[in-house]
């Protein structure tokens, strides 16, 4: 994939379909140890031991609708092909967390990309779901609580068009400004 | 993020959208998108953005969900229309640039574009 964020996309997806109400999405810039962490916590259903062994192989999937599972694998790769490594800890019944590591600096990572439209495709999946984004570069954070929103919000939902444009535009003007502090 | 700001936005907003709520909740039209990491890697996540800018340029009531793989992942990105009395259709290998087209035939005009077209379901009771 051209973007991390398709594959942190990819992943959230898999906590939706995990039956996850809330998402956690820890992003963290470390400049000056050249690290970047990509941190996905969900309350899905979880994973057994045995069904965690075998979600970086390729060809296992737990759909139905093809045999093939090539998102967790494929953010593998792109880890460790930048000295880095995707990490799943999961518990039946209470959910998964996946850790993933790069050097930031390495030629081969794909640049984070749009992570403003990522975020509302899950926001607008048929599941209704809450996403905790904290994004830190070298100790600045930009964060957004779509609970918080939603609770401001009332009856209106997250898909609204109004609101849609208002998450869109906070996320995007967010990560502008803490990519230039100065600004 | 300036929170008190964006909390006081939000109260506007509040008032601004409950007003229209109720039409655009009766309004039978609704988009899904496939975003499963096939969806994903054939570019679902952009045509689904340019399909909320082409509604909202066009000023188009419209419901707009994201789904998992359903499984014709060589046709992805998929784009499913459903609208209320007519039949589900879903266009195949819908990039971006396609978008307008497909929004001013099937929503505007209300003509399927045929050549697009990879699957159909009858009306839904």
């Amino acid at each position: 994939m051209r973007e991390l964020s398709l594959h942190i996309l990819d992943a959230l997806e898999n906590s939706v379909e995990a039956g996850a109400t809330r998402i956690e999405l820890l992003i963290e810039e470390d400049l000056q140890n050249d690290i970047l962490k990509i941190t996905i916590k969900d309350n899905g259903r979880g994973m057994s031991e045995e069904v965690v062994k075998k979600a970086l192989d390729p060809f296992f999937t737990t759909r139905t609708t093809r045999h093939v599972g090539l998102g967790l694998p494929l953010f593998a790769a792109a880890a460790q092909q930048c000295n880095g490594e995707l990490r799943i800890q999961s518990q039946p019944g209470i959910g998964t967390t996946l850790e993933v590591t790069f050097q930031h600096s390495h030629i081969d990572r794909a640049p984070l990309g749009d992570m403003a439209t990522t975020l509302l495709a899950v926001l607008m999946s048929e599941r209704p779901v809450d996403i905790y984004y904290k994004h830190s570069i070298d100790g600045r954070t930009f964060e957004l609580d779509t609970a918080e929103v939603r609770q401001e919000l009332g009856t209106v939902p997250l898909s609204h068009p109004l609101v849609r444009e208002w998450l869109e535009k906070t996320l995007r003007e967010g990560l502008a400004a803490l990519r230039q502090p100065e600004q | 993020m300036p929170k008190l700001k964006t909390l006081e936005d939000l109260k506007k907003l509040r008032e601004e959208a409950q007003q229209d709520l109720k039409v655009r909740l009766e309004t039978g039209t609704k988009i899904t998108v496939g975003m499963g990491t096939c969806g994903i890697a054939a570019g679902a996540r952009e045509t689904m953005h340019a399909i909320l800018e082409e509604l909202k340029k066009r000023n188009i009531e419209a419901h707009v969900t994201t789904v998992g793989c359903i499984g014709m992942c060589v046709k992805e990105p998929l784009v499913d229309i459903e609208q209320a009395g007519k039949p589900r259709i879903t266009y195949g290998n819908v990039k971006p640039d396609m978008v307008p087209r497909l929004i001013e035939e099937h929503l505007i005009k209300g003509n399927v574009v045929e050549e697009w077209v990879v699957g159909r379901l009858p009306t839904s009771q």
